[in-house]
Protein backbone atom coordinates (compact mmCIF):
# COMPACT_ATOMS: atom_id res chain seq x y z
CA UNK A 1 0.00 0.00 0.00
CA UNK A 2 0.74 3.44 -0.60
CA UNK A 3 1.07 4.97 2.54
CA UNK A 4 1.19 8.83 1.18
CA UNK A 5 -1.59 10.53 2.93
CA UNK A 6 -4.44 12.00 0.03
CA UNK A 7 -6.41 14.73 2.17
CA UNK A 8 -6.08 17.54 0.33
CA UNK A 9 -9.44 19.49 0.15
CA UNK A 10 -11.61 18.61 -2.82
CA UNK A 11 -10.49 15.05 -3.30
CA UNK A 12 -13.23 12.59 -3.30
CA UNK A 13 -11.02 9.34 -2.88
CA UNK A 14 -11.92 7.10 -0.34
CA UNK A 15 -9.63 4.23 -1.26
CA UNK A 16 -6.04 5.67 -2.05
CA UNK A 17 -3.24 3.53 -3.45
CA UNK A 18 -5.35 0.75 -5.16
CA UNK A 19 -8.75 0.33 -6.60
CA UNK A 20 -11.83 0.02 -4.81
CA UNK A 21 -14.05 -1.80 -7.41
CA UNK A 22 -17.16 -0.85 -5.49
CA UNK A 23 -16.34 3.06 -6.94
CA UNK A 24 -17.25 4.22 -10.30
CA UNK A 25 -14.60 4.26 -12.38
CA UNK A 26 -13.37 8.02 -13.76
CA UNK A 27 -12.46 7.33 -17.60
CA UNK A 28 -11.28 9.82 -19.99
CA UNK A 29 -11.64 9.60 -24.07
CA UNK A 30 -10.41 11.87 -26.53
CA UNK A 31 -11.96 12.21 -29.73
CA UNK A 32 -15.81 11.71 -28.46
CA UNK A 33 -17.87 13.67 -30.98
CA UNK A 34 -17.89 10.73 -33.52
CA UNK A 35 -16.74 7.45 -34.34
CA UNK A 36 -15.64 5.18 -32.34
CA UNK A 37 -14.57 7.76 -29.39
CA UNK A 38 -17.83 8.05 -29.39
CA UNK A 39 -19.13 4.77 -29.67
CA UNK A 40 -16.51 4.07 -26.56
CA UNK A 41 -17.89 6.80 -24.48
CA UNK A 42 -21.59 5.19 -24.45
CA UNK A 43 -20.07 1.70 -23.81
CA UNK A 44 -18.17 2.85 -21.08
CA UNK A 45 -21.34 4.88 -19.49
CA UNK A 46 -23.20 1.72 -20.18
CA UNK A 47 -21.08 -0.38 -17.91
CA UNK A 48 -21.40 2.61 -14.92
CA UNK A 49 -18.13 4.86 -15.81
CA UNK A 50 -17.93 8.41 -15.33
CA UNK A 51 -16.90 9.42 -18.63
CA UNK A 52 -15.04 12.28 -19.75
CA UNK A 53 -14.94 13.29 -22.86
CA UNK A 54 -13.21 16.20 -25.49
CA UNK A 55 -13.30 16.84 -29.16
CA UNK A 56 -12.81 20.25 -30.74
CA UNK A 57 -16.28 20.84 -31.65
CA UNK A 58 -19.11 21.07 -28.84
CA UNK A 59 -20.25 17.76 -28.25
CA UNK A 60 -23.74 16.08 -29.83
CA UNK A 61 -25.07 14.01 -27.44
CA UNK A 62 -25.49 14.03 -23.34
CA UNK A 63 -25.70 11.70 -20.53
CA UNK A 64 -25.83 12.63 -17.00
CA UNK A 65 -22.41 10.76 -16.41
CA UNK A 66 -21.11 12.77 -19.09
CA UNK A 67 -18.79 15.77 -18.58
CA UNK A 68 -18.01 17.43 -22.60
CA UNK A 69 -14.95 19.51 -23.14
CA UNK A 70 -13.94 21.59 -26.36
CA UNK A 71 -10.17 21.27 -26.44
CA UNK A 72 -7.71 20.57 -29.04
CA UNK A 73 -5.80 17.76 -28.01
CA UNK A 74 -2.62 19.04 -29.90
CA UNK A 75 -2.61 22.33 -27.40
CA UNK A 76 -1.05 22.08 -24.39
CA UNK A 77 -3.32 24.19 -22.48
CA UNK A 78 -6.32 22.40 -23.57
CA UNK A 79 -5.17 19.36 -22.32
CA UNK A 80 -4.13 20.67 -19.06
CA UNK A 81 -7.43 22.12 -18.98
CA UNK A 82 -9.47 18.76 -19.48
CA UNK A 83 -7.09 17.04 -16.36
CA UNK A 84 -7.62 19.74 -13.91
CA UNK A 85 -11.43 19.96 -14.20
CA UNK A 86 -11.68 16.11 -13.64
CA UNK A 87 -9.01 16.88 -10.66
CA UNK A 88 -11.23 19.13 -9.27
CA UNK A 89 -14.30 17.37 -10.10
CA UNK A 90 -13.37 13.68 -9.23
CA UNK A 91 -9.84 13.82 -7.59
CA UNK A 92 -9.01 10.89 -9.76
CA UNK A 93 -8.35 9.50 -12.78
CA UNK A 94 -8.18 5.29 -13.53
CA UNK A 95 -8.54 4.95 -16.99
CA UNK A 96 -7.47 6.93 -20.16
CA UNK A 97 -7.95 6.20 -24.05
CA UNK A 98 -6.06 8.32 -26.56
CA UNK A 99 -8.60 7.53 -28.99
CA UNK A 100 -8.36 10.84 -31.00
CA UNK A 101 -6.35 10.72 -34.16
CA UNK A 102 -6.53 11.53 -37.92
CA UNK A 103 -5.32 10.05 -40.95
CA UNK A 104 -3.81 11.27 -44.63
CA UNK A 105 -3.87 8.84 -47.06
CA UNK A 106 -1.70 10.28 -49.98
CA UNK A 107 1.24 9.36 -52.37
CA UNK A 108 4.03 10.92 -50.27
CA UNK A 109 5.33 12.96 -53.31
CA UNK A 110 2.24 14.18 -52.89
CA UNK A 111 1.81 15.12 -49.45
CA UNK A 112 1.55 18.48 -48.05
CA UNK A 113 3.46 19.32 -45.22
CA UNK A 114 0.72 21.19 -43.35
CA UNK A 115 -1.14 17.70 -43.47
CA UNK A 116 2.10 16.03 -42.28
CA UNK A 117 2.54 18.68 -39.42
CA UNK A 118 -1.26 17.97 -38.61
CA UNK A 119 -1.15 14.28 -38.24
CA UNK A 120 1.85 13.89 -36.44
CA UNK A 121 0.68 16.80 -33.96
CA UNK A 122 -2.50 15.32 -33.17
CA UNK A 123 -1.70 11.59 -33.18
CA UNK A 124 1.79 11.79 -31.24
CA UNK A 125 1.96 15.21 -29.40
CA UNK A 126 -1.63 14.96 -28.52
CA UNK A 127 -1.25 11.17 -27.63
CA UNK A 128 2.07 12.23 -25.21
CA UNK A 129 0.20 15.45 -24.13
CA UNK A 130 -2.99 13.10 -22.38
CA UNK A 131 -0.61 10.18 -21.63
CA UNK A 132 1.96 13.03 -19.56
CA UNK A 133 -1.07 14.74 -17.86
CA UNK A 134 -3.24 11.83 -17.38
CA UNK A 135 -0.29 9.94 -15.35
CA UNK A 136 0.08 13.09 -13.34
CA UNK A 137 -3.49 12.68 -11.87
CA UNK A 138 -3.17 8.33 -11.92
CA UNK A 139 -0.14 8.53 -9.74
CA UNK A 140 -1.47 10.41 -7.22
CA UNK A 141 -3.29 6.89 -5.79
CA UNK A 142 -0.93 4.58 -7.91
CA UNK A 143 -3.36 3.24 -10.32
CA UNK A 144 -4.09 3.82 -13.75
CA UNK A 145 -4.57 2.40 -17.27
CA UNK A 146 -3.51 3.91 -20.37
CA UNK A 147 -4.84 2.34 -23.86
CA UNK A 148 -3.33 4.29 -27.25
CA UNK A 149 -4.20 4.05 -30.58
CA UNK A 150 -2.22 1.96 -33.20
CA UNK A 151 -3.96 0.77 -36.50
CA UNK A 152 -2.92 -2.42 -38.78
CA UNK A 153 -0.89 -0.04 -41.29
CA UNK A 154 2.61 -0.08 -39.15
CA UNK A 155 2.52 -4.04 -39.02
CA UNK A 156 1.61 -4.04 -43.15
CA UNK A 157 3.77 -0.82 -43.56
CA UNK A 158 0.73 0.23 -45.99
CA UNK A 159 1.57 2.62 -48.96
CA UNK A 160 0.31 5.68 -49.04
CA UNK A 161 -0.40 6.26 -45.79
CA UNK A 162 3.63 7.04 -44.90
CA UNK A 163 2.91 9.57 -42.73
CA UNK A 164 -0.40 7.53 -40.82
CA UNK A 165 1.82 4.70 -40.15
CA UNK A 166 4.76 6.62 -39.00
CA UNK A 167 2.68 8.61 -36.36
CA UNK A 168 1.19 5.80 -34.83
CA UNK A 169 4.85 3.98 -34.90
CA UNK A 170 5.32 6.83 -32.71
CA UNK A 171 2.28 5.99 -30.24
CA UNK A 172 3.58 2.36 -30.18
CA UNK A 173 7.59 3.35 -29.39
CA UNK A 174 5.62 6.21 -26.54
CA UNK A 175 3.59 3.05 -25.56
CA UNK A 176 6.55 0.81 -24.84
CA UNK A 177 8.86 3.60 -23.32
CA UNK A 178 5.88 5.00 -21.24
CA UNK A 179 4.93 1.51 -20.06
CA UNK A 180 8.58 1.31 -18.53
CA UNK A 181 8.78 4.62 -17.05
CA UNK A 182 5.30 4.89 -15.41
CA UNK A 183 5.22 1.04 -14.11
CA UNK A 184 6.64 1.78 -10.73
CA UNK A 185 3.41 4.31 -10.93
CA UNK A 186 1.46 1.83 -10.81
CA UNK A 187 -0.44 2.78 -14.96
CA UNK A 188 -0.14 0.33 -17.32
CA UNK A 189 0.21 1.75 -21.13
CA UNK A 190 -1.03 -0.59 -23.77
CA UNK A 191 -2.26 0.22 -27.62
CA UNK A 192 -4.75 -1.51 -29.68
CA UNK A 193 -3.93 -1.59 -33.36
CA UNK A 194 -7.54 -1.55 -35.21
CA UNK A 195 -7.76 -3.18 -38.92
CA UNK A 196 -9.79 -0.53 -41.01
CA UNK A 197 -13.59 0.42 -39.82
CA UNK A 198 -16.39 1.86 -41.46
CA UNK A 199 -15.67 5.32 -40.13
CA UNK A 200 -15.08 8.90 -41.00
CA UNK A 201 -11.80 7.60 -41.33
CA UNK A 202 -11.89 5.95 -44.18
CA UNK A 203 -14.40 7.28 -45.90
CA UNK A 204 -12.60 8.46 -48.92
CA UNK A 205 -10.31 5.30 -49.11
CA UNK A 206 -11.52 3.71 -52.83
CA UNK A 207 -13.38 0.11 -52.05
CA UNK A 208 -10.48 -1.56 -54.20
CA UNK A 209 -7.72 -0.37 -51.63
CA UNK A 210 -9.69 -1.41 -48.82
CA UNK A 211 -10.42 -5.05 -50.33
CA UNK A 212 -6.41 -5.16 -50.71
CA UNK A 213 -6.39 -4.31 -47.38
CA UNK A 214 -8.67 -7.08 -46.25
CA UNK A 215 -7.08 -9.72 -48.00
CA UNK A 216 -3.77 -8.90 -45.77
CA UNK A 217 -5.92 -9.98 -42.69
CA UNK A 218 -5.78 -13.15 -41.41
CA UNK A 219 -9.64 -12.58 -40.48
CA UNK A 220 -10.24 -10.83 -43.96
CA UNK A 221 -13.28 -8.14 -43.16
CA UNK A 222 -13.38 -4.77 -41.90
CA UNK A 223 -13.26 -4.22 -38.11
CA UNK A 224 -16.02 -3.12 -35.58
CA UNK A 225 -16.27 -0.85 -33.08
CA UNK A 226 -17.48 -3.95 -30.42
CA UNK A 227 -13.48 -5.46 -31.84
CA UNK A 228 -12.05 -2.81 -30.46
CA UNK A 229 -13.65 -2.04 -27.51
CA UNK A 230 -13.46 -5.49 -26.57
CA UNK A 231 -9.43 -5.09 -26.92
CA UNK A 232 -9.82 -1.76 -24.51
CA UNK A 233 -11.83 -3.58 -22.28
CA UNK A 234 -9.46 -6.58 -21.90
CA UNK A 235 -6.84 -3.99 -20.98
CA UNK A 236 -8.70 -1.49 -18.71
CA UNK A 237 -9.73 -4.66 -16.13
CA UNK A 238 -8.23 -4.08 -12.73
CA UNK A 239 -6.78 -7.54 -13.27
CA UNK A 240 -4.53 -6.26 -16.63
CA UNK A 241 -2.30 -5.23 -14.22
CA UNK A 242 0.33 -7.60 -15.22
CA UNK A 243 -0.15 -6.24 -18.55
CA UNK A 244 1.90 -3.41 -19.96
CA UNK A 245 3.31 -2.28 -22.98
CA UNK A 246 1.83 -4.55 -25.55
CA UNK A 247 -0.04 -3.41 -28.33
CA UNK A 248 -2.88 -6.09 -29.50
CA UNK A 249 -3.42 -5.84 -33.41
CA UNK A 250 -7.33 -6.97 -34.46
CA UNK A 251 -7.43 -8.94 -37.53
CA UNK A 252 -4.54 -11.69 -37.32
CA UNK A 253 -2.51 -9.16 -38.61
CA UNK B 1 9.46 47.55 -15.15
CA UNK B 2 7.78 47.51 -12.12
CA UNK B 3 10.62 48.57 -9.70
CA UNK B 4 8.16 50.05 -6.73
CA UNK B 5 8.58 48.69 -3.26
CA UNK B 6 5.02 47.84 -3.13
CA UNK B 7 5.47 45.10 -6.10
CA UNK B 8 8.75 43.97 -4.55
CA UNK B 9 6.97 43.65 -1.44
CA UNK B 10 4.36 41.28 -3.48
CA UNK B 11 7.03 38.94 -5.07
CA UNK B 12 8.90 38.93 -1.91
CA UNK B 13 5.15 37.25 -0.46
CA UNK B 14 4.90 35.12 -3.47
CA UNK B 15 8.28 33.62 -2.92
CA UNK B 16 7.64 33.27 0.68
CA UNK B 17 4.37 31.25 -0.73
CA UNK B 18 6.20 29.10 -2.61
CA UNK B 19 8.49 28.39 -0.58
CA UNK B 20 5.90 27.08 1.66
CA UNK B 21 4.09 25.63 -0.90
CA UNK B 22 7.30 23.40 -1.74
CA UNK B 23 7.83 22.66 2.05
CA UNK B 24 4.48 21.22 2.09
CA UNK B 25 5.56 18.84 -0.79
CA UNK B 26 8.26 17.98 0.48
CA UNK B 27 7.33 16.75 4.06
CA UNK B 28 4.62 14.68 1.71
CA UNK B 29 7.16 12.70 0.24
CA UNK B 30 9.86 12.62 3.13
CA UNK B 31 6.85 9.81 4.63
CA UNK B 32 8.03 7.69 1.62
CA UNK B 33 11.79 8.47 1.63
CA UNK B 34 14.72 7.24 3.66
CA UNK B 35 16.72 9.99 3.05
CA UNK B 36 14.74 13.10 4.12
CA UNK B 37 14.75 16.36 2.43
CA UNK B 38 15.83 18.89 5.58
CA UNK B 39 12.97 20.75 5.56
CA UNK B 40 14.25 22.81 8.55
CA UNK B 41 16.73 24.29 6.35
CA UNK B 42 13.50 25.73 4.49
CA UNK B 43 15.29 27.87 1.19
CA UNK B 44 18.48 26.56 1.53
CA UNK B 45 17.41 22.70 1.69
CA UNK B 46 18.95 20.83 -0.94
CA UNK B 47 16.83 18.88 -3.21
CA UNK B 48 19.23 17.26 -6.26
CA UNK B 49 22.40 17.97 -7.36
CA UNK B 50 25.77 16.83 -5.58
CA UNK B 51 24.36 17.73 -1.89
CA UNK B 52 20.98 17.10 -2.77
CA UNK B 53 19.46 13.71 -1.24
CA UNK B 54 16.76 12.98 -4.03
CA UNK B 55 16.87 10.06 -6.63
CA UNK B 56 15.60 11.25 -10.23
CA UNK B 57 11.88 9.09 -9.74
CA UNK B 58 11.88 11.18 -6.75
CA UNK B 59 12.62 14.43 -8.06
CA UNK B 60 9.82 13.64 -10.52
CA UNK B 61 7.15 12.79 -8.16
CA UNK B 62 8.54 16.49 -5.75
CA UNK B 63 8.13 18.50 -9.26
CA UNK B 64 4.88 17.09 -10.28
CA UNK B 65 3.44 18.00 -6.87
CA UNK B 66 4.81 20.90 -6.30
CA UNK B 67 3.36 21.75 -9.70
CA UNK B 68 -0.48 20.77 -9.53
CA UNK B 69 0.07 22.77 -5.89
CA UNK B 70 1.20 25.97 -7.58
CA UNK B 71 -1.35 25.40 -10.08
CA UNK B 72 -3.96 25.22 -7.60
CA UNK B 73 -2.95 27.88 -5.48
CA UNK B 74 -1.99 30.50 -8.03
CA UNK B 75 -4.57 29.23 -10.51
CA UNK B 76 -2.20 29.01 -13.63
CA UNK B 77 -0.44 26.59 -15.26
CA UNK B 78 3.08 25.68 -15.07
CA UNK B 79 5.34 23.46 -16.28
CA UNK B 80 8.33 23.65 -14.15
CA UNK B 81 10.34 20.83 -16.75
CA UNK B 82 11.63 22.36 -19.64
CA UNK B 83 15.04 21.94 -21.58
CA UNK B 84 16.40 24.93 -20.11
CA UNK B 85 15.87 23.54 -16.78
CA UNK B 86 17.07 20.04 -17.27
CA UNK B 87 20.53 21.79 -18.90
CA UNK B 88 20.72 24.34 -17.06
CA UNK B 89 24.64 24.54 -15.10
CA UNK B 90 22.75 26.08 -12.07
CA UNK B 91 20.20 23.78 -11.16
CA UNK B 92 16.62 25.11 -10.31
CA UNK B 93 16.26 21.89 -8.53
CA UNK B 94 19.41 22.54 -6.38
CA UNK B 95 17.68 23.76 -3.49
CA UNK B 96 14.23 24.59 -2.48
CA UNK B 97 15.26 28.22 -2.75
CA UNK B 98 16.68 27.38 -5.86
CA UNK B 99 12.98 25.90 -7.22
CA UNK B 100 11.15 28.67 -5.56
CA UNK B 101 12.62 31.36 -7.36
CA UNK B 102 12.76 29.15 -10.72
CA UNK B 103 8.83 29.14 -10.45
CA UNK B 104 8.57 32.69 -9.96
CA UNK B 105 10.49 32.90 -12.95
CA UNK B 106 8.33 30.30 -14.92
CA UNK B 107 5.17 31.97 -13.41
CA UNK B 108 6.20 35.64 -14.68
CA UNK B 109 7.10 34.24 -18.27
CA UNK B 110 3.66 32.32 -18.38
CA UNK B 111 2.15 35.93 -17.83
CA UNK B 112 3.48 37.25 -20.08
CA UNK B 113 2.83 34.77 -22.71
CA UNK B 114 -0.86 35.65 -21.51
Amino acid sequence: MNPSPEKKAGEKMEHPGDYNENRTPVTLITGTSRGIGRFLARHYLGMGHKVIGCSRKPGDWSHDSYDHHIADVTKEKDVKTVLKAIRNSYGRLDNLINNAGIAAMNHMLLTPTAVVERVLNTNVLGTFLFCRESARLMKKHNYGRIVNFSTVAVPLKLEGEAIYAASKAAVVTLTHVAARELAQLGITVNAVGPTPIQTDLIAGVGPDKIEALLKRQALPRLGTFEDVANVIDFFLRKESGFITGQVITLGGV
Amino acid sequence: MSGNSETTLMATDRFRELVNIIITQAQELNEELEDKIDVDAREDAPLFGKEGILKSIELVNLIVAVEQAVEDQFDVFLTLADEKAMSQKTSPFKTIGALAAYIEKRMDEEMDQA
